[in-house]
Protein backbone atom coordinates (compact mmCIF):
# COMPACT_ATOMS: atom_id res chain seq x y z
CA UNK A 1 0.00 0.00 0.00
CA UNK A 2 2.93 2.74 0.52
CA UNK A 3 4.68 1.70 -2.39
CA UNK A 4 1.57 2.17 -4.68
CA UNK A 5 1.07 5.46 -2.76
CA UNK A 6 4.49 5.99 -3.46
CA UNK A 7 3.66 5.46 -7.12
CA UNK A 8 0.86 7.18 -7.82
CA UNK A 9 1.95 10.34 -6.17
CA UNK A 10 5.12 10.25 -7.86
CA UNK A 11 3.70 9.31 -11.17
CA UNK A 12 1.18 11.96 -10.55
CA UNK A 13 3.66 14.77 -9.65
CA UNK A 14 5.23 13.72 -13.09
CA UNK A 15 1.81 14.37 -14.93
CA UNK A 16 1.57 17.56 -12.98
CA UNK A 17 4.32 19.28 -13.47
CA UNK A 18 4.91 18.17 -17.39
CA UNK A 19 1.70 19.29 -18.21
CA UNK A 20 2.67 22.57 -16.04
CA UNK A 21 5.55 23.28 -17.92
CA UNK A 22 3.63 22.43 -21.18
CA UNK A 23 1.12 25.06 -20.51
CA UNK A 24 3.63 27.55 -19.70
CA UNK A 25 5.22 26.98 -23.06
CA UNK A 26 2.32 26.84 -25.62
CA UNK A 27 0.30 29.51 -23.95
CA UNK A 28 -2.94 28.71 -22.17
CA UNK A 29 -5.95 29.57 -23.67
CA UNK A 30 -5.50 29.28 -27.38
CA UNK A 31 -3.67 26.51 -27.95
CA UNK A 32 -5.92 23.96 -26.74
CA UNK A 33 -5.75 22.22 -30.25
CA UNK A 34 -1.82 21.58 -30.04
CA UNK A 35 -1.38 18.04 -29.52
CA UNK A 36 1.33 19.14 -26.74
CA UNK A 37 -1.47 20.85 -24.57
CA UNK A 38 -3.92 18.33 -25.70
CA UNK A 39 -1.18 15.44 -23.85
CA UNK A 40 -1.19 18.19 -21.01
CA UNK A 41 -4.22 18.15 -20.76
CA UNK A 42 -5.13 14.99 -20.57
CA UNK A 43 -2.03 14.18 -18.24
CA UNK A 44 -3.73 16.72 -15.57
CA UNK A 45 -6.79 15.16 -15.69
CA UNK A 46 -4.77 11.76 -14.90
CA UNK A 47 -3.16 13.71 -12.05
CA UNK A 48 -6.51 14.97 -10.98
CA UNK A 49 -8.10 11.61 -10.83
CA UNK A 50 -5.17 10.15 -8.60
CA UNK A 51 -5.56 13.20 -6.40
CA UNK A 52 -9.18 12.31 -5.82
CA UNK A 53 -8.39 8.80 -5.23
CA UNK A 54 -5.59 9.38 -2.89
CA UNK A 55 -7.75 12.02 -1.10
CA UNK A 56 -10.34 9.60 -0.78
CA UNK A 57 -8.43 7.41 1.81
CA UNK A 58 -5.98 9.54 3.15
CA UNK A 59 -5.66 13.05 4.80
CA UNK A 60 -5.45 16.38 3.14
CA UNK A 61 -2.70 17.09 4.74
CA UNK A 62 -1.01 13.35 3.89
CA UNK A 63 -1.80 14.00 0.75
CA UNK A 64 -0.82 17.57 -0.68
CA UNK A 65 2.77 17.52 0.85
CA UNK A 66 3.18 14.26 -0.72
CA UNK A 67 2.17 15.59 -4.38
CA UNK A 68 4.52 18.54 -4.15
CA UNK A 69 7.32 15.72 -4.52
CA UNK A 70 6.38 16.65 -8.15
CA UNK A 71 8.44 19.72 -7.78
CA UNK A 72 11.40 17.64 -7.04
CA UNK A 73 10.24 15.51 -9.93
CA UNK A 74 10.28 18.75 -12.07
CA UNK A 75 13.43 19.98 -10.72
CA UNK A 76 15.19 16.13 -11.45
CA UNK A 77 13.93 16.58 -15.12
CA UNK A 78 14.96 20.05 -15.34
CA UNK A 79 18.22 18.88 -13.98
CA UNK A 80 18.94 15.45 -15.81
CA UNK A 81 16.51 15.41 -19.28
CA UNK A 82 17.22 18.91 -19.87
CA UNK A 83 20.37 19.69 -18.63
CA UNK A 84 19.71 23.10 -17.01
CA UNK A 85 21.40 24.57 -14.30
CA UNK A 86 19.86 23.95 -10.57
CA UNK A 87 21.34 26.31 -8.32
CA UNK A 88 21.94 25.26 -4.77
CA UNK A 89 19.45 27.03 -3.42
CA UNK A 90 17.16 25.12 -5.40
CA UNK A 91 18.95 22.22 -4.21
CA UNK A 92 18.15 23.18 -0.65
CA UNK A 93 14.46 23.50 -1.56
CA UNK A 94 14.36 19.85 -2.83
CA UNK A 95 15.74 18.97 0.34
CA UNK A 96 13.66 20.83 2.19
CA UNK A 97 10.39 19.69 0.76
CA UNK A 98 11.90 15.79 0.54
CA UNK A 99 12.28 16.44 4.67
CA UNK A 100 9.05 17.35 4.72
CA UNK A 101 7.54 14.75 2.55
CA UNK A 102 9.75 12.49 4.69
CA UNK A 103 8.08 13.82 8.32
CA UNK A 104 4.51 12.88 7.03
CA UNK A 105 4.87 10.03 5.21
CA UNK A 106 7.59 8.34 7.81
CA UNK A 107 5.71 7.65 11.09
CA UNK A 108 2.95 6.21 12.44
CA UNK A 109 0.59 8.59 10.61
CA UNK A 110 0.38 6.96 7.69
CA UNK A 111 -1.77 3.86 8.91
CA UNK A 112 -2.86 6.13 11.94
CA UNK A 113 -4.65 9.24 10.20
CA UNK A 114 -6.54 7.58 7.18
CA UNK A 115 -8.07 5.20 9.59
CA UNK A 116 -6.76 6.99 12.69
CA UNK A 117 -10.10 9.66 11.78
CA UNK A 118 -12.26 5.91 11.96
CA UNK A 119 -11.92 6.73 16.14
CA UNK A 120 -12.12 9.63 16.58
CA UNK A 121 -13.96 9.68 13.06
CA UNK A 122 -16.69 7.65 13.96
CA UNK A 123 -18.72 10.20 14.21
CA UNK A 124 -16.93 12.55 12.60
CA UNK A 125 -16.91 10.43 9.03
CA UNK A 126 -21.19 10.25 9.75
CA UNK A 127 -21.25 14.05 10.67
CA UNK A 128 -18.92 15.31 7.96
CA UNK A 129 -21.51 14.81 5.18
CA UNK A 130 -24.22 16.64 7.18
CA UNK A 131 -22.05 19.38 7.94
CA UNK A 132 -21.67 20.10 4.66
CA UNK A 133 -25.00 19.48 3.64
CA UNK A 134 -27.74 21.11 5.61
CA UNK A 135 -26.92 23.37 8.15
CA UNK A 136 -28.93 22.17 10.89
CA UNK A 137 -26.72 19.23 11.08
CA UNK A 138 -24.20 21.28 10.92
CA UNK A 139 -24.07 22.16 14.51
CA UNK A 140 -23.61 18.88 15.93
CA UNK A 141 -20.91 18.17 13.18
CA UNK A 142 -18.67 20.66 14.21
CA UNK A 143 -18.65 19.88 17.85
CA UNK A 144 -16.97 16.66 16.97
CA UNK B 1 -0.19 49.93 -6.55
CA UNK B 2 0.69 47.20 -8.69
CA UNK B 3 2.28 45.42 -5.62
CA UNK B 4 -1.16 45.61 -3.86
CA UNK B 5 -2.71 44.19 -7.32
CA UNK B 6 -0.28 41.22 -6.93
CA UNK B 7 -0.53 40.46 -3.62
CA UNK B 8 -4.23 40.54 -3.64
CA UNK B 9 -4.45 38.51 -6.16
CA UNK B 10 -2.20 35.60 -5.03
CA UNK B 11 -4.71 35.81 -1.89
CA UNK B 12 -7.08 35.13 -4.04
CA UNK B 13 -5.82 32.52 -5.33
CA UNK B 14 -4.30 30.86 -2.02
CA UNK B 15 -8.33 31.18 -0.66
CA UNK B 16 -9.36 29.89 -3.78
CA UNK B 17 -7.64 26.69 -3.67
CA UNK B 18 -7.67 26.14 -0.23
CA UNK B 19 -11.25 26.11 -0.18
CA UNK B 20 -11.17 24.12 -3.37
CA UNK B 21 -8.79 21.44 -1.76
CA UNK B 22 -10.80 21.41 1.63
CA UNK B 23 -13.89 20.71 -0.47
CA UNK B 24 -12.36 18.15 -2.58
CA UNK B 25 -11.08 16.38 0.25
CA UNK B 26 -14.60 16.59 2.20
CA UNK B 27 -16.38 15.03 -1.22
CA UNK B 28 -14.21 12.12 -1.67
CA UNK B 29 -14.10 11.38 2.22
CA UNK B 30 -18.27 11.28 1.43
CA UNK B 31 -17.71 9.29 -1.65
CA UNK B 32 -15.23 6.76 0.50
CA UNK B 33 -12.54 4.69 -0.12
CA UNK B 34 -12.41 4.93 -4.33
CA UNK B 35 -10.09 1.39 -4.41
CA UNK B 36 -13.10 -0.60 -2.77
CA UNK B 37 -15.79 1.33 -4.13
CA UNK B 38 -14.88 0.62 -7.59
CA UNK B 39 -13.90 -3.82 -6.61
CA UNK B 40 -17.54 -3.43 -4.96
CA UNK B 41 -19.83 -1.47 -7.46
CA UNK B 42 -17.68 -1.06 -10.36
CA UNK B 43 -16.29 2.58 -11.84
CA UNK B 44 -19.36 4.03 -13.33
CA UNK B 45 -20.76 4.24 -9.78
CA UNK B 46 -17.25 5.78 -8.44
CA UNK B 47 -17.73 8.34 -11.38
CA UNK B 48 -21.60 8.98 -10.87
CA UNK B 49 -20.66 9.76 -6.99
CA UNK B 50 -18.01 12.07 -7.31
CA UNK B 51 -19.21 13.71 -10.06
CA UNK B 52 -22.88 13.90 -8.34
CA UNK B 53 -21.31 15.25 -5.39
CA UNK B 54 -22.20 18.90 -4.22
CA UNK B 55 -18.85 19.64 -2.67
CA UNK B 56 -16.99 17.96 -5.46
CA UNK B 57 -18.62 20.42 -7.77
CA UNK B 58 -17.99 23.26 -5.39
CA UNK B 59 -14.63 22.16 -5.29
CA UNK B 60 -13.67 22.06 -8.74
CA UNK B 61 -15.51 25.55 -9.08
CA UNK B 62 -12.83 26.62 -6.42
CA UNK B 63 -9.79 25.54 -8.32
CA UNK B 64 -11.30 27.21 -11.02
CA UNK B 65 -11.49 30.04 -9.50
CA UNK B 66 -7.91 29.86 -8.66
CA UNK B 67 -6.91 29.41 -12.09
CA UNK B 68 -8.42 32.45 -13.15
CA UNK B 69 -6.74 34.61 -9.74
CA UNK B 70 -3.73 33.46 -11.46
CA UNK B 71 -3.78 34.35 -14.81
CA UNK B 72 -4.73 37.52 -13.60
CA UNK B 73 -1.69 37.73 -10.82
CA UNK B 74 0.64 36.85 -13.35
CA UNK B 75 -0.60 39.55 -15.56
CA UNK B 76 0.06 42.23 -12.79
CA UNK B 77 3.10 40.30 -11.17
CA UNK B 78 6.27 38.43 -12.05
CA UNK B 79 6.03 34.38 -12.26
CA UNK B 80 8.91 34.15 -10.11
CA UNK B 81 6.88 36.01 -7.48
CA UNK B 82 3.59 34.69 -7.83
CA UNK B 83 4.22 31.12 -8.16
CA UNK B 84 6.30 30.32 -5.13
CA UNK B 85 4.14 32.64 -2.83
CA UNK B 86 1.09 31.40 -3.50
CA UNK B 87 2.37 27.54 -3.69
CA UNK B 88 3.78 28.00 -0.35
CA UNK B 89 0.68 29.79 1.38
CA UNK B 90 -0.94 27.66 -0.18
CA UNK B 91 0.32 24.61 1.78
CA UNK B 92 -0.07 26.53 5.33
CA UNK B 93 -3.38 27.72 4.11
CA UNK B 94 -4.43 24.25 3.51
CA UNK B 95 -3.16 22.46 7.42
CA UNK B 96 -4.55 25.50 8.85
CA UNK B 97 -7.78 24.70 6.91
CA UNK B 98 -7.63 20.86 7.30
CA UNK B 99 -7.82 21.38 10.74
CA UNK B 100 -10.59 23.70 11.01
CA UNK B 101 -12.88 22.50 8.72
CA UNK B 102 -11.88 18.51 8.21
CA UNK B 103 -11.15 18.17 11.70
CA UNK B 104 -8.02 16.54 10.58
CA UNK B 105 -4.96 15.96 13.59
CA UNK B 106 -2.72 17.97 12.70
CA UNK B 107 0.19 17.34 15.22
CA UNK B 108 3.47 18.77 15.02
CA UNK B 109 4.46 16.80 12.70
CA UNK B 110 2.65 17.72 10.01
CA UNK B 111 2.97 21.38 10.65
CA UNK B 112 6.37 20.70 10.11
CA UNK B 113 5.88 19.07 7.04
CA UNK B 114 3.60 21.94 6.04
CA UNK B 115 6.40 24.58 6.76
CA UNK B 116 9.49 22.44 5.44
CA UNK B 117 7.31 21.97 2.21
CA UNK B 118 6.14 25.47 1.87
CA UNK B 119 10.12 26.99 2.35
CA UNK B 120 11.21 24.34 -0.01
CA UNK B 121 8.45 25.08 -2.88
CA UNK B 122 9.01 28.78 -2.22
CA UNK B 123 13.24 27.98 -3.36
CA UNK B 124 12.65 25.35 -6.01
CA UNK B 125 9.60 28.31 -7.66
CA UNK B 126 11.79 31.06 -6.75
Amino acid sequence: MFAAAGDSMLSHGMKQTGSISLNHLQGVIYAVLNPWVAIGILLLLAFFATYMTALSWADLTYVLPATSLGYVMLALVARFVLHEHVSPLRWLGIALITGGVGFVAGGPELTKHPHGDAPVGKPCVAASPLLAKDARNGAPGVEV
Amino acid sequence: MKGIYTWSAILAIVFASVIGDVLLARAMKQVGDVGALWRRAGLGIVIGRTLGNPNFLFGVAAMAVAFFSLLFALSWGDVSLVAPAAASLTFIGNAIAAKIFLHERVDQRRWIAAGLVAAGVALLAG
